[in-house]
């Protein structure tokens, strides 16, 4: 049972390790990172609290060995805000009050990461769906729907406001 | 949880993943999406000694008509399938099948090979791939061959491939016009197995006799099942609405389903009774529309 040298590139920068193949991507995330905004809940699979990208694609961490992320990229919460400013998502659950205890929140919203990308003017029952692998216990989901609508607003004006900057002549 | 301990591999080709399960045998297992077997390893219910990732295989993920079938890669994600122009048009039923397995992150990631090479009745598309009577390609060592689909479920997550055959393409042939499909799975929450899944595809001529129909019935028997005695009573003859009640009481009485905490036995057999008539009747609908 050998172990096996992996590289992945976790929020745009290249980690090498030699590990296990039985080692999830959420261990290596939390354990070899050190990157623990990525949350194990259920270890089942069910609740999405340790949903990340890879290659832009929510995932649940808990359910991916981290050699299947070899020469892969991977974006976790830490990896969201920008040069300092918080990504509208990360404002949107402050604004909106959409987390009590957090621990659903970094799941939340790097599945909405995904959600938003794929569906920019998403409606309600459209948001309730695509969060439909997030479970969360603290707030019945209206305060969650609403940030991510919040954020939903936010990504749209940022993307109207770059298309309106003239082309240089 | 942590799985047990285990060596891996990830081949680039087709040819290298099958040599290494011809040499590992029983001992190896085929990693796909990986949504049912790592839960299983991190149980502990299943422990192979050796995993073979077959994610990075070339030329496995398409959704494409030829030759008067539905072709479908093994390695397709569940997203792709759910997202995909030509199922939402054509197919609906693959598009309701899709959207009722598990949650946006498993389907990023689960294959349409892997939820029937993994042999689980709980899987859904397994019954809607009995009604669609799809056939399946296995390539094994030295040849890629056809498995009807009514040859590949043969007990408790067991299936008709050998261990050094992998599952490469589905074919479900293109019904005529007149067909229409239809998938629901009643379930406690969103994302769960089934308590009870059915599927139907049922083709009408120009005065609504039915030409041809399939019904698959998911978690409902140790392995899916095809609703026989329900597809004999309506082939051949008109639509009725007593006929959709004694079809739908037929596949109430012909499963075989487990009591546990999604219901009782009798609790099942009365969902499969009233999901098969209300698959029957939405199936009738898009074959009249078709």
């Amino acid at each position: 049972m050998s172990n096996k040298p992996i590289t992945i590139n976790v929020n745009g920068t290249s980690h090498s390790a030699e590990v296990e193949p039985r080692l999830l991507l959420v261990h290596f995330l939390r354990e070899v990172l050190n990157l623990t905004a990525t949350h194990i809940g259920c270890d089942t699979s069910n609740c999405g609290a340790c949903t990340v990208l890879l290659n832009g694609k929510s995932i649940k961490s808990c359910t991916l060995f981290a050699v299947q992320a070899n020469r892969q990229e991977v974006t976790t919460l830490e990896g969201l805000a920008q040069n300092g400013e918080l990504h509208p998502l990360q404002e949107g659950f402050r604004e909106e009050h959409g987390l009590q205890c957090g621990f659903c929140t970094p799941g939340m919203i790097m599945r909405s990461v995904e959600l938003l990308t794929d569906n920019p003017n998403p409606t309600e029952e459209e948001i309730r769906w695509g969060i439909s692998g997030n479970l969360c216990r603290c707030t019945g989901y209206n305060n969650i729907v609403k940030a991510i609508q919040y954020a939903a607003v936010k990504l749209r004006e940022a993307e109207a406001t770059t298309e309106d900057v003239p082309m240089e002549a | 949880m942590i799985p047990q301990s285990f060596d891996y591999d990830a081949p680039s080709t087709l040819d290298d993943a099958i040599a290494l399960l011809q040499r590992y045998g029983d001992d190896a297992k085929i990693l796909s999406g990986g949504q049912s077997l790592i839960p299983m390893m991190k149980l502990r219910l299943a422990t192979p000694e050796r995993i073979i990732d077959i994610n990075g295989l070339p030329g496995l993920s398409y959704i494409k008509e030829e030759g008067g079938y539905l072709k479908i890669g093994g390695l397709t994600r569940e997203s792709d399938l759910e997202h995909s122009k030509l199922i939402q048009r054509k197919y609906p039923i693959f598009k309701e099948v899709t959207k009722l397995i598990a949650n946006p992150q498993v389907r990023n990631r689960s294959t349409i090979g892997g939820n029937l090479a993994h042999g689980d009745a709980a899987n859904d598309h397994p019954a809607v791939m009995i009604a669609m009577n799809a056939q399946l390609l296995a390539t094994g060592p030295k040849e890629t061959r056809i498995i009807p689909i009514d040859d590949f479920f043969q007990g408790f997550f067991t299936t008709a491939l050998s261990s050094d055959e992998i599952l490469t393409e589905i074919q479900i042939p293109v019904p005529p016009a007149g067909w229409g499909g239809a998938y629901h799975k009643l379930e406690r929450k969103v994302g769960d197995y089934a308590t009870a899944g059915v599927a139907v595809q049922i083709v009408l001529d120009a005065n609504d006799v039915c030409q041809d129909i399939g019904i698959g019935l998911t978690n409902v028997n140790v392995v899916p099942l095809r609703a026989r005695r329900s597809e004999d009573v309506l082939r051949g003859q008109k639509v009725t609405a007593a006929g959709i009640i004694e079809a739908a009481q037929f596949a109430a009485e012909d499963c075989n389903p487990a009591e546990d905490l999604r219901g009782s036995e009798a609790y099942k057999r009365a969902m499969v009774n009233v999901l098969t008539k209300r698959m029957l009747q939405r199936a009738i609908e898009r074959a009249k529309a078709n």
